[in-house]
């Protein structure tokens, strides 16, 4: 008899929920994946390709998918992933992650011919000049996104660390001292 | 000459190290150390060398297992202090092997599987002396008989050997019951506490420490001196032992006033067993206790509570160890939900309103 | 009783050796001899830089305007002494990176002469808002270190109705005399700053707090107050960081001032005695901020004392009066060494924030190494803030920044009270302020990635724009030459 019953109500509860379950997928069915909008509105947007992405939709969708870490954005770093953790529900561990060094692009007077090719390519509009007259980078406008380097005849363009100046001098994160190492 | 690489201030610092604070722990903890092994001897000295050898063996096999340098961290004396306590916490004349095994339970599973120091979750000490108890319950009850060193009774140093690495050959002419234990026996026997207690506790011995018990159980007195000198030397706040000893002392005072033929009134409580040792050496252990006032205040009364329900209701006579550890395993919640209130902020971290 | 109670409004805070001996003593000297050469940054102040109103060559006087103040919250920058302009350009600035900041060179004359100084004024015959103009106008800042235009303080105050104005002469750092010093010989003169100070903001009374370490400092400012029933001055314990505006403020008002808001909220502001002693004489005298008193101690420096310097000094000529043992000196710090700042090279100029210079030896900054945490909660006992510095740290090493500012990484005053006490050597306050400035890049970094998206929109328009308009140029050609053509054909037919 008590062998019965619980197989009775066993089967009842199965049922039952099953039945919930099923409405559940029926009706709170999610169209698309809203993820990958938040995601993309995070992203810088330059669609500079560096994370191997051919832009930062494709990126972001790869990482709603987990295709890709939450760490793939060079430009963005810790401070992105961190908004995408927070986004995404996810803890990470960033004690191992390396800051990807920010760099600018900076025009050498000496080779520029002013052909005008990088800023025609420049996504934001931080190379100035006009035909035939040497160009510069506006440094507050560049992303570092590196598409000017690769149109540059004359390879007048680097890369270069950003000036550093009061205004934006920082402390360095404490180094880690081996334990027991004399001061 | 300067130096070149941006440094922060503070420019100057308090003179105070982990060897520095260690040490002043050790140091309270000789009065109460060199009276025990005045009162149990040789086998006793024994014991404690090998427990403290043992300890500093296995930290620097482990340091060198995980790559760290071994000699600084030997040098903190956080090994020996957590052997020191463990070593007085055994009966005095347990055999070596559980020393040695103590030593290993205490620095391998309590302190360096966790990380090393800092990390652990539970008082290492404590984690071992449990682990013996449960393991090896023969010998983590024997309790010698008080034998003071040149004494008739006292072993010399070659009996001393022998009992040591040997064992005991005649257990029961030399052994018998703690305070805790012999009144719990009579009681499961239905014997009223104040014929019981008139066979063993003597107020004064006990409070000098003059009866059965490990070197943690001895001595109240000299314990509370030890206490006393951390606290003076502001190694230790009065947050912890404060509220274990009151909270001890409440809750039996009003169950002895309900039943004093069953409950232990508190002067017996407070003498008895490794109270002062809990509430002064061991629950005051910086790594595994709440970090704020508050939440010190709530682990000590809480540890009292259990010591007490323990040491009452229990099948154990003595309770100190394992409330310890089951409040180790509460410290991360009390941090967690007690925490100091910001300047300017509510406790619940919004700014204050005008 | 009222003391015990306010015992209780202490929290954390830390007594670090006091050192102060070497110096306290010794009367303020005059005797620094005028540097041949000054250096004037154009920026000693929280808010805007100064803008120079004078060019190379020019002849100026000592007190002369050599920048004007520019914005809202900004500060002028007056001639230190007489001589010539010889250049405004970059030089390194007394900060730990010694990174250039816009200053003016001048080459003093040797003669020191004042420009036209106008006769002493009565100041409550002035409006009070004539008071803030002046003090403005004269270039006072905050002295205690935190540089804040005094003359935007004082409207703040008058602004916001205060009822008690604080006047901080804790001086809690160690080694520092310099306030100390001032308030015994000076008193008289601080008490008139507090007056003035009083007027222009239409403030009913005054507190003093002086440290109970400071007795002479005390009796002098007691006695020099004894006329103004106004003012009154108190004791307050020796205790780091008492001089912590809002720590003050407790301990003196019982108030506490909320996280997101300002002193003025609970009706109280603070000043520093050697803010009042330059209102004084900017305003008594109409001499502006041009020089100020300088403690120089620490280990290394052979007679140590607090000294009259010119704005501009180099702080190796400060160095070298006071017969520092350079090859000693194995740190040098501008300020008190529990928030001071170490400084890479001497060479740099002293400024209105430099309250002391410290050259300390190797065995006065020496610490052990860095070693594993105890959760000893030192820190926590210590922190004056109330916060949890050792999870704030553990959270900024695994780089979680954002979750060491949920448990208070914003509501740290950086007093170092908890590197202080700390027994393994962990850089606490180094971990905070590289959080806090890694944060502000953040949020500078997000400011920069909005306006690339803008920017980027804008391109995508324009280059939208420019293919539109040649594909309508294309069609308009287009059609023109099929208008022309049939036209042609029209023309042919007929």
């Amino acid at each position: 008899m008590y062998v019965l019953s619980a197989i009775a109500s066993l089967a009842t509860l199965g049922l039952v929920l099953g039945w919930l379950l099923a409405i559940a997928a029926k009706y709170l069915k999610v169209e698309s994946n809203p993820i990958v909008e938040e995601l993309e509105a995070l992203m810088p947007g330059s669609q500079c390709g560096q994370c191997g992405f051919p832009g930062c939709r494709p990126a972001a969708q790869a990482i709603a998918n987990g295709e890709a870490p939450i760490t793939v954005c060079p430009p963005g770093g810790s401070a992105l992933a961190e908004q995408f953790a927070a986004l995404l529900g996810v803890s990470i561990d960033l004690s191992n992650f390396e800051e990807p060094e920010f760099l600018i692009a900076k025009v050498s007077e000496d080779t520029c011919t002013g052909c005008t090719r990088c800023f025609k390519v420049c996504p934001t509009d931080a190379i100035v000049g006009a035909a035939k007259q040497i160009h510069a980078v506006v440094a507050d406008a560049c992303t570092g996104c590196q598409k000017c380097i690769a149109v540059c005849p004359t390879e007048c363009l680097q890369m270069h660390k950003p000036e550093v100046t009061l205004r934006n001098w920082r402390w360095q994160k404490p180094l880690p001292e081996p334990v027991g190492a004399p001061a | 000459m300067l130096n070149l690489r941006p440094t922060t201030g503070p420019h100057t610092r308090e003179n105070l190290s982990i060897g520095g604070i260690m040490r002043q722990v050790i140091y309270a903890l000789i009065p109460a150390t060199l009276f025990g092994l005045y009162l149990f001897g040789w086998p006793a000295i024994n014991l404690f060398l090998i427990t403290l050898f043992s300890a500093l063996v296995f930290e620097y096999v482990c340091l060198k297992l995980a790559d760290k340098p071994a000699l600084p961290a030997l040098k903190d004396s956080s090994a020996l202090l957590t052997a020191w306590l463990l070593a007085m916490s055994l009966p005095p004349w347990a055999p070596w092997w559980v020393g040695v095994t103590g030593a290993g339970l205490a620095i391998i599973l309590g302190k360096q599987v966790y990380g090393g120091l800092g990390q652990n979750l539970f008082n290492p000490a404590m984690l071992a002396r449990v682990a013996l108890l449960i393991s090896f319950p023969l010998e983590l009850t024997t309790w010698v008989n008080v034998a003071p060193w040149l004494s008739e009774t006292a072993p010399d140093f070659k009996t001393g050997l022998h009992i040591t690495f040997m064992g005991l050959d005649n257990v029961d002419s030399t052994t018998g019951a703690t305070v805790l234990g012999y009144v719990k026996t009579e009681l499961s026997q239905k014997h009223p506490l104040s014929a019981s207690l008139a066979d063993i506790y003597n107020s004064n011995n006990a409070w000098l420490g003059f009866m059965r018990g490990s070197l943690s159980e001895t001595s109240a007195i000299l314990l509370i001196l030890g206490g006393g000198w951390l606290l003076f030397k502001k190694i230790i706040t009065w947050h912890i032992p404060l509220s274990i000893i009151v909270s001890v002392a409440l809750i039996s005072a009003v169950f002895n006033a309900l039943n004093p033929e069953i409950y232990l009134s508190p002067s017996v409580h407070l003498s008895s067993g490794a109270l002062m040792c809990t509430a002064f050496f061991i629950a005051t252990d910086y790594v595994t206790s709440p970090n704020t006032p508050l939440g010190q205040l709530i682990f000590g009364s809480a540890c009292g509570l259990l010591i007490f329900t323990i040491r009452t209701w229990g099948g154990y006579p003595e309770g100190a160890a394992f409330a310890i550890l089951l409040m180790n395993a509460l410290t991360p919640l009390i941090d967690h939900y007690v925490k100091p209130r910001i300047y300017g902020r509510d406790r619940q971290g919004r700014p204050l309103e005008l | 009783m009222i003391s015990l109670m306010q015992s209780f409004r202490i929290r954390g805070g830390v007594h670090p050796d006091p050192r102060k001996t070497a110096t306290t003593d010794l009367s303020i000297s005059s005797d620094f001899p005028l540097p041949k050469k000054l250096y004037i940054p154009l920026q000693q102040h929280v808010g805007k830089p100064a803008e120079p109103v004078v060019r190379v060559g020019d002849y100026v006087y000592k007190g002369q305007l050599l920048a004007h103040s520019q914005g809202m919250i900004s500060a002028p920058v007056h001639a230190p002494s007489s001589g010539i302009i010889s250049d405004i350009a970059d030089y390194p600035a007394p900060h730990p990176s010694a990174l250039p900041i816009r200053t003016v060179f001048m080459e003093t004359d040797g003669k020191d002469v004042w420009q036209l100084l106008k006769p002493p004024t009565d100041p409550f015959g002035l409006s009070a808002e004539e008071i803030s103009l002046r003090v403005g106008a004269a270039g006072v800042v905050g002295m205690g270190g935190a540089t804040f235009p005094a003359a935007v303080k004082l409207n703040l105050g008058r602004k916001n109705k205060i009822s008690t104005l604080l006047i901080n002469g804790g001086e809690c750092e160690p080694y520092l005399t310099c306030d100390d010093r001032l308030m015994q010989e000076s008193a008289d003169g601080i008490i008139d700053g507090i007056r003035i100070m009083l007027h222009g903001m239409e403030t009913p009374q005054a507190i003093v707090g002086i440290e109970d370490n400071k007795p002479a400092a005390f009796r002098a400012m007691k006695k020099a107050a004894a006329d103004f029933r106004q003012i009154e001055v108190r004791q307050v314990p020796t205790h780091y960081p008492m001089g912590w505006d809002r720590q003050l403020i407790r301990y003196l008002t019982g108030k506490e001032v909320p996280a997101d808001g300002r002193a003025t909220d609970v009706g109280v502001l603070m000043h520093n005695v050697a803010t009042a002693y330059a209102i004084h004489k900017a305003i008594r005298h109409n001499r502006p901020l041009v020089d100020r008193v300088v403690t120089i101690a620490g280990g290394a420096a052979g007679s140590p004392g607090n000294i009259w310097v010119p704005i501009g000094t180099l702080i190796s000529e400060l160095l070298d009066f006071c017969r520092v043992d350079r090859p000693r000196m194995a740190r040098l710090v501008m300020g008190g060494p529990m928030m001071g700042d170490a400084l890479p090279i001497a060479e740099l100029p002293v400024v209105k924030a430099t309250s002391g210079i410290l050259a300390l030896t190797q065995d006065e900054i020496t610490r052990g190494s860095e070693q594993a945490c105890i959760r000893c909660a030192r820190c926590i006992s210590a922190c004056p803030a109330g916060l949890l510095p050792v999870d704030m740290a553990n959270r900024i090493r695994s780089n979680q920044l954002e979750s060491a500012v949920d448990i208070g990484l914003k509501d740290c005053i950086s007093c170092g009270s908890c590197s202080y006490v700390c027994p393994s050597n962990i850089p606490l306050v180094h971990y905070f302020k590289y959080a806090a400035g890694e944060l502000a890049a953040r949020q500078q970094a997000q400011h920069k990635s909005e306006q690339t998206k803008k920017l980027i929109e804008e391109r995508n328009k324009r280059i939208e724009r420019i293919e539109k308009q040649k594909a309508e140029e294309a069609a308009r050609e287009l059609a023109a030459k099929v208008a022309k053509y049939s036209a042609d054909q029209a023309e042919q037919v007929l």
